[in-house]
Parts: C-alpha cells; sequence; structure tokens
C-alpha cells in the first residue's frame, strides 16, 4: 500500500517545492494559463520552455557522467496525438493543467476543487477503457520509447542549442515589444 | 525572506527553479515530475475499498501497487508548497465559483484526464519531463496541446471569467 517512508516524505519534499514555485510564478493563475492560450501572455511558454532547456541540459549532462538514467516514455504517436487534441482544450475550460490544478486548489482556489472533481471522475472512466485504448489507439503507432537525438541522429548537444537560440531572440523579441 | 514574500517571481527564474528541480527528481527519486497518473492511484484506492474484485479484474488499476507512492506525495507537496507560496506572498482567495464556471471546471477536469491518460502524461510528465528528455513523445504531445489550445482559446474563449 505504501511505499517507504522516506521515499514519501522526498516526494512530498519534491512536490512542495515544485507547488511553491508554480505559484510565484503565476501558473496556478487561470486567467494567465488562457492568456497564453489567446497568445497575449507568454508566461507558461516562458516557465515551461525555460525549465525544459534548464532541466534537459543537466539532465543530459548527469546522464553523460553516469549519474542518472533517462525514463523516456514510448513514442505511441497516434495516442498522444488523440490524447492531447482532448488535453489542450479541456485545460482552455478548466484554465488549469494538473499540475496547476493542484496547486490552485491548495491555494484555495474553489474552481479548482471542482476542477479536482472532474478529473478523479476522468481517471475513474479512463481506468476501464484503458485495454480498448491500448488496442485501437497504441498498438498502431509505436515507435517505442525514443528520443530526438536517436530518432535523428542530431547530437543532444545540437538540439539543446537551437532550442536556447530560439527561446532567447523569441522571448527577446517579446519583451521588448511588452516595454515599448 | 523577502524573496519568499514577494508576490511573484520572473518566469525565467521560476522556469530554471523547475529545471534543477527535475535534476534532483532524477538524482534522488530515479523519476521525473508527473502529477496525473497519481489520479489514477487515488482512484484505485477508493475502488479499491468499494469494490476491491472489480481493482483486481482491472489490470489497469491493479498494477497501480503500492497505491501511495513517490508521486502521490508530491501531488500532495504541490498543494502544500502553493498554499505556503500563496499566503507567503499575501494572496488569499475564497470567491465562490458561479455555478456555469462551477460546471466548466467539473467538465473541463474530466476531460483534461481522459487526454492525460490517453497521452500516458500531462504537462509535467510528458510536456516538461517529457521534452526536457528530448523525447519524441514529449515533443509531440507540447506541440499539439498548444496547438489545439490556442485554436480553442481563439474560438470559444474570448474573455475570462
Amino acid at each position: 500500500m505504501f511505499e517507504p517512508a522516506p521515499r514519501l516524505l522526498l516526494g512530498l519534499l519534491t512536490g512542495f517545492l515544485f507547488g511553491f514555485f508554480l505559484q510565484k510564478g503565476r501558473v496556478s493563475d487561470r486567467r494567465v494559463i488562457v492568456g497564453q492560450f489567446l497568445l497575449r501572455d507568454f508566461t507558461v511558454m516562458k516557465v515551461m520552455m525555460t525549465a525544459i532547456l534548464v532541466g534537459g541540459i543537466g539532465v543530459y549532462a548527469m546522464l553523460a557522467a553516469g549519474w542518472v538514467q533517462l525514463a523516456v516514455k514510448p513514442a505511441h504517436l497516434l495516442s498522444i496525438f488523440v490524447g492531447a487534441l482532448i488535453f489542450g482544450p479541456a485545460m482552455v475550460f478548466l484554465g488549469y493543467c494538473p499540475g496547476t490544478a493542484v496547486a490552485a486548489a491548495g491555494e484555495g482556489k474553489r474552481d479548482a476543487w471542482w476542477g479536482l472533481l472532474g478529473m478523479t471522475l476522468g481517471a475513474a472512466v479512463y481506468a476501464e477503457f484503458d485495454a480498448a485504448c491500448t488496442r485501437t489507439l497504441r498498438a498502431p503507432v509505436d515507435l517505442g520509447p525514443v528520443t530526438l537525438p536517436q530518432l535523428t541522429g542530431v547530437p543532444a548537444a545540437v538540439w539543446f542549442a537551437a532550442l536556447v537560440l530560439f527561446a532567447w531572440f523569441f522571448f527577446r523579441w517579446l519583451d521588448r515589444r511588452a516595454e515599448s | 525572506m523577502q524573496l519568499l514574500k514577494r508576490a511573484f517571481w520572473s518566469p525565467y527564474a521560476v522556469g530554471a527553479a523547475i529545471g534543477v528541480l527535475s535534476w534532483f527528481a532524477f538524482l534522488t527519486a530515479k523519476r521525473p515530475l508527473g502529477i496525473s497518473s497519481a489520479f489514477v492511484r487515488l482512484v484505485a484506492w477508493l475502488e479499491g475499498l468499494a469494490a476491491p474484485a472489480h481493482v483486481a479484474a482491472t489490470p489497469y488499476l491493479a498494477k497501480m501497487q503500492p497505491v501511495f507512492d513517490w508521486e502521490f506525495f508530491l501531488v500532495i507537496g504541490v498543494a502544500l508548497g502553493a498554499l505556503a507560496a500563496a499566503r507567503l506572498g499575501g494572496m488569499r482567495s475564497g470567491e465562490k465559483p458561479s455555478g456555469r464556471r462551477i460546471a466548466e471546471a467539473l467538465l473541463g477536469g474530466f476531460f483534461l484526464m481522459i487526454g492525460a491518460r490517453i497521452a500516458n502524461g500531462c504537462t509535467s510528465g510528458n510536456g516538461i519531463s517529457g521534452s526536457l528528455q528530448l523525447a519524441l513523445s514529449g515533443w509531440v504531445f507540447f506541440l499539439t496541446i498548444f496547438a489545439s489550445g490556442v485554436a480553442t482559446a481563439l474560438l470559444f474563449k474570448k474573455e475570462v471569467r
């Protein structure tokens, strides 16, 4: 029923920091999230891209040093595409994603409490259809747990360099435009 | 302490902090950050209390053992951390949502989780943790939710009520 207590405490601490950062980053505010999808407020994109780049460069460096192993999810492209096509619009209407809904609910935002109830019901309904989903949506297109460097032969360092350059120029352009 | 009391931080600083936190998760828990599968664990536990035979007969729920794992406690931590950050920053929120907003949040949450489980991960597990590992699955998810979300917002969500 329970994993060992030290590991649970580690999860609690990691989650505490995650929730703290999400709130300080304003992404537990649904106006900020909907504002991102309306292309009026790029806070969500700035947080996510910076997390991906800082996180990714560090994790690949630790991978090279032999300290960590990757945990890549399989590329079931059809199910990921279909799931994301449901997830994106639902995120606009709820105004949160799962992590930011938990953060907003913790802060006391009551609409997020209803969101968590809906999410729990969604998980219960999905559980009844997981086997069917695997048969119809996962089996047809399964490329396995593949990364972009493995797929393309372009090294991770080149991917990160390109993404850093893109993010740097794009966000600098956005921030300058916002100032003027 | 001054920093903790500031209402908000720069989005770049927050993104960098979440990036470093993901190093910590890989190093200590040997797992990336993720949220949505904890909801399946919650369901597996609740249904296990009410209908253990059904859980045993449903492989997707039966495999969620132990129910209370690192990620389950991570989700509890997220709620506590956000509460601490909001209170330290002097933010309080307790306004009552309208009936319309309750329906929107309930239905939105329902389909959000259906989508997350079909895609085998949410904005954290696929969007951030998958993308930072340069996983093809993560980037396909990230770009698809962004495109479909923008299209939905521009069509149906001119104002945030």
